[in-house]
């Protein structure tokens, strides 16, 4: 087919209503993938769908052209209903090369949508995704899915014609080709990436032309040919009133960041050392200096680690951010945290692992190290954001709990989130609780100050160095209570171990309760926590819809859990704990409340699909 | 400044603790000449911070009457970045050990020295590790018998100054702990440098690597193994002030005897200023016993100071942009609204 072949009119071709559709953009590295699925999320949202999102790219900066490793994705779910997940199956699949065609078709519903680039089908590219003929060639395989070819190499070059690009300036804007098919194909509005394409590439107006018309190209052919007979529409979603915008998770931590400390007129030191997720919060906090932040490039994590605790002692809001290698690298500056009683927020945004394990794919098993990843008796609060813009709040308590409970707090974010993206509802100032950043100012004592004297939530002072009258060692090393200066007596070290687990502990009291979602007691309790919310919450409901008596809790607070988590646990029949790891959550649960509580583990660096959790708890219910 | 300072003392820089060093440790006459440079500096007590590692050196922060900071073995120099980052006001002195800064935390010695960091290291170096009970250290000459190297160390040495000359140092000095006056005259020095001084002491450890500095801190012994720099004169040292240190043709240093043959103005002159680090760094390589070991400023050169640029950074994206706006951060990007009574 060629544009040239005349169409249908367009009003021939109808215009079909749907809820929800999964679209996934998926070609190689450079193809261009990541910013086509982000336009069309933003584009999505501003017309007012619910939207997730699920990036997923390749470790390698550009692994092979061609090749199966390369292969870039984005998933997009939008819908006109309040949705939680990305989405299970695939509705529209996008792919640019042969590669991508073989790594994603399998997540394609039958009768899906596919949309090919016809020209990358040549014989190199598939060999490089081990293709012995070429799957477009009437294969059996394809038959199940409405398969659109499209020339998308040729007609860009095409679209581009006469502004002088050169063959890869050219070839390069053939993601906006595709969008804009895609755009015509779902009824979206162009202009927000129109505007986008102006402010991106305003002072290059050769470039931002081509994008523009390799945009439209797009969407004028999915008008003019006869192929796509039916296009659809997907109304904004009823969401509660109010203005909104989209937000990514490490976008979210770091606005958070910024805005408590501009809120509580305390300087912010960030800290860290580039990683994979976590780069991006360093990246945008760093933008963001007019709001009394400081940023610190260090030279490894041990160094951001140890400059957050000499922040913090500073007087500082001290933060840092890191992925699970990193975080092992903190553990004994952490430690140093904890001992003396700094306030302090470790994020640590989970990949999958061990060692350098997978850099860009999502997981939860950095939970026991949260847990117990330091020497000795170190126990931390842990809480963990659900969604992407939960960050922003979860980041905010966390700062507000290390300094009301003079002690570092971990952040557990994850790939998926800190990548993920959601619409926000944009939060009035007046909501947002300033930090109360209190120094102590005079001596505690008649005998000078102590550093160690606790009030009755066992809380020390933090005292800010400058201040006269004040002057005072604390450091690594056991220390008596209230005066602090260096002790090793047994009786002091028991009674400092469990005064600093006590003090932890005793953070239960002034956490929210758990909400069920459902009944208080039933047949089957799922307890998730993190980023596994989404997936978790809609199998729950699709279950409940069923009739049967599943209840869900999801866990924000890990340490110290709810004051209520026991009596849920056991007042449910049985209990099921998914979660991306090999049952870390589970470990916890079973021997601090000793229920059965049964593990359901996935770890493929991917998130659950409600279809997985849906079909667990009716396997175990039905047990 | 109108409102006078009340005069300090060092008695006022004394903690309550106990000093606890081995009897004759080099660390306590190191600490009492820090307590005398301290109070002439004409900045309030409050203002000090002590930053340490691990070890015996480390333990410095508790016997100092000011804030102080234990960290962690190697660490100390980026907790003191962060200690700075947050409270810039400070005047923060980084204590370490030769184990503490040259072998664990290397990296984070290389990396404060080259940001310029507004701090003063102060390297106490034994040549060995004491706190440990006397393992061989980054600096112990090759061949040491320790208890980890019965047979006797097999790797070179650390030499602490051109390390730090090669992390583009812009303060080094070096002196001795028993060499009070200059000590103290050395800390003092350091004190007022804007940047990362690196002061290296040779401190004996009586207990498990003694007389390590002999040569250099003996009285009848030192004048001929070590030589005074002063900026601008020339490197005249021995007992009879008869010896010189002068350039060959090669450009490499040689001990001459100051006589009728060779005058003053034939010796290097010392130029602590000089941008270039060539000079500083052939100082640092003349060793006992071929060469006096210099004592005193080697290098002190003037260079951005990281501390004070972060903070100006801070401060010219409040000036460029005015201080955060909250409601137009939250806004940014694309926004849209949801009426109530969409249907
Ligand atoms: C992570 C870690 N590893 C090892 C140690 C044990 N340790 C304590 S001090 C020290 C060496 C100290 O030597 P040096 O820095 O030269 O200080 P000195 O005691 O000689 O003053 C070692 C290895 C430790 N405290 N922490
Ligand atoms: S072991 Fe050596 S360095 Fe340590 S206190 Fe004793 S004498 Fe001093
Ligand atoms: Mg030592």
């Amino acid at each position: 087919m060629s544009v040239a072949d005349l169409p249908l009119s367009p009003e021939d071709r109808h215009k079909e209503s749907v809820d929800t559709v999964v679209i996934r953009f998926c070609g190689d590295s450079g193809d261009g993938m990541q910013l086509a699925g982000t336009q069309f999320t933003n584009v999505s949202a501003v017309f007012g769908n619910d939207v997730c999102t699920l990036p997923d790219f390749p470790a390698e900066i550009r692994a092979p052209a061609g090749t199966i490793a390369g292969v870039s994705g984005f998933q997009i779910c939008f819908s006109s209903q309040e949705i939680h997940t990305p989405g299970d199956e695939v509705d529209t699949l996008v792919a640019m090369n042969p590669a991508a065609l073989k790594s994603n078709i399998a997540d394609l519903k039958r009768g899906g949508t596919l949309i090919v680039n016809e020209d990358a089908f040549e014989k190199s590219n598939l060999k490089k995704a081990g293709y012995e003929s070429n799957p477009l060639d009437g294969d059996e395989n394809l038959a199940a899915f409405r398969v659109h070819k499209v020339p998308m190499t040729r007609l860009t070059r095409d679209a581009v014609e006469g502004l002088g690009l050169s063959q890869t300036e050219a070839d390069r804007c053939k993601n906006f080709f595709a969008l804009g098919l895609v755009y015509w194909l779902y009824d979206r509005d162009s202009k927000p990436t129109l505007d986008w394409i102006e402010a991106k590439f305003g002072k290059k107006p050769k470039i931002a032309e081509a994008n523009v018309r390799a945009l439209t190209g797009g969407s004028n052919f999915g008008f003019s040919t006869e192929a796509f007979t039916v296009h659809y529409e997907v109304a904004p979603a009823k969401l509660a009133a109010g203005k909104y915008r989209k937000i990514t998770g490490n976008e979210a931590l770091a606005m958070g960041m910024a805005i408590a400390a501009r809120l509580s007129n305390a300087d912010l030191v960030f800290s860290g050392y580039p990683i994979t997720p976590a780069s991006d919060i360093l990246h945008e906090l760093s933008k963001l200096k007019h709001f009394g932040v400081s940023t610190f490039q260090a030279e490894d994590e041990i160094a951001a680690m140890s400059a957050t605790c000499g922040a913090a002692f500073g007087g500082a809001l001290a933060v840092t951010a890191s992925s699970g290698p990193g975080i092992c690298l903190k553990g004994e500056a952490m430690g140093l945290g904890m001992i003396t009683e700094l306030p302090m927020v470790i994020i640590d945004v989970q990949r999958g692992g061990p060692s350098t394990g997978l850099p860009t794919k999502t997981e939860q098993s950095d939970l026991l190290m949260a847990f117990f990843g330091r020497n000795g008796e170190s126990p931390l609060p842990i809480i963990a954001p659900q969604t992407p813009g939960d960050c922003f709040w979860a980041i905010q308590e966390a700062l507000r709990m290390a300094v009301e409970f003079m002690t570092p707090v971990i952040l557990l974010s994850d790939g998926y989130i800190a990548n993920g993206a959601e619409p926000w509802m944009v939060p009035e100032v007046a909501d947002i609780q300033p930090i109360k950043v209190k120094y102590i100012t005079d001596p505690n004592t008649d005998d000078g100050y102590w550093p160690y004297l606790r009030d009755e939530r066992l809380v020390r002072p933090w005292a800010r160095p400058g201040t006269p009258g004040l002057e005072h060692r604390i450091g690594g090393l056991e220390k008596r209570d209230g005066t602090g200066n260096v002790e090793y007596s047994p009786e002091n070290h028991e009674h400092m171990s469990d005064t600093r687990a006590r003090k932890v502990a005793n953070i239960a009291n002034f956490i929210p309760a758990l909400e069920v979602d459902g009944a208080d007691s039933g047949d089957l309790l799922v307890v998730s926590w993190g980023g596994t919310f989404g997936a978790c919450r809609t199998a729950v409901r699709n279950a409940q819809q069923d009739g049967k008596r599943v209840s869900h809790v999801h866990l924000r607070y890990l340490n110290p859990f709810p004051r209520n988590l026991e009596t849920l646990l056991k007042s449910f029949k049985k209990v099921l704990i998914p979660e991306l790891n090999l049952g870390q959550l589970s470990i916890v649960i079973r021997s601090k409340y000793l229920v059965d509580a049964r593990s359901y583990s996935k770890i493929q660096g991917k998130p659950f699909k409600v279809a997985e959790v849906y079909n667990k708890i009716n396997e175990f219910l039905m047990e | 400044m109108s409102t006078l300072l009340p005069q300090l003392t060092a008695k006022d820089f004394a903690s309550d603790q106990e000093v606890r060093w081995c009897p004759r440790c080099g660390d306590y006459s190191i600490l009492a000449q820090m307590k005398k440079v301290l109070p002439e500096l004409g900045i309030p007590r409050e203002k000090f911070c002590f930053v340490s590692g691990i070890g015996c050196s480390s333990r410095f922060p508790y016997y100092m009457n000011c804030y102080g900071f234990h960290s962690i073995h190697g660490r100390a120099p980026a907790v003191a970045t962060g200690v700075k980052l947050s409270n810039p006001e400070l005047n923060v002195w980084v204590i370490t050990g030769d184990g503490d800064a040259l072998s664990i935390g290397g990296n984070h010695l290389m990396h404060a020295i080259r940001r310029n960091l507004d701090i003063n290291i102060i390297l106490f170096n034994n040549q060995i590790y004491g706190l440990t009970k006397g393992q061989y250290s980054p600096t112990s000459p090759r061949g040491s018998r320790t208890k980890s190297t019965p047979y006797g160390s097999l790797d070179n040495p650390l030499n602490p100054l051109s390390v730090v000359i090669g992390c583009e140092a812009t303060f080094v000095a070096r002196s001795v702990d028993v060499d009070t006056k200059h000590l103290a005259a050395t800390l003092t020095r350091a004190a007022h440098h804007k940047g990362t001084s690196f002061v290296e002491v040779y401190q004996d450890c009586n207990v498990f690597n003694p007389g390590a500095f002999y040569y250099a801190s003996k009285k009848g012994e030192k004048e001929d193994n070590i030589v005074y720099l002063e900026h601008g004169k020339p490197l005249i040292f021995g007992k009879e002030k008869d010896k010189g240190v002068r350039l060959n043709a090669h450009g490499r240093p040689e001990v001459v005897e100051l006589n009728g043959g060779i005058s003053e103005d034939d010796l290097l002159f010392h130029d602590e200023n000089a941008e270039d680090p060539s000079l500083a760094f052939l100082l640092a390589q003349m060793r006992h016993p071929e060469f006096p070991e210099p004592m005193g400023v080697i290098r002190n050169v003037s260079r951005p100071v990281y501390d004070e640029s972060v903070r100006n950074q801070v401060l010219a994206a409040k000036e460029l942009h005015g201080d955060g706006d909250i409601e137009q951060l939250l806004n940014s990007g694309d926004t849209w609204v949801v009426e109530s009574d969409q249907a």
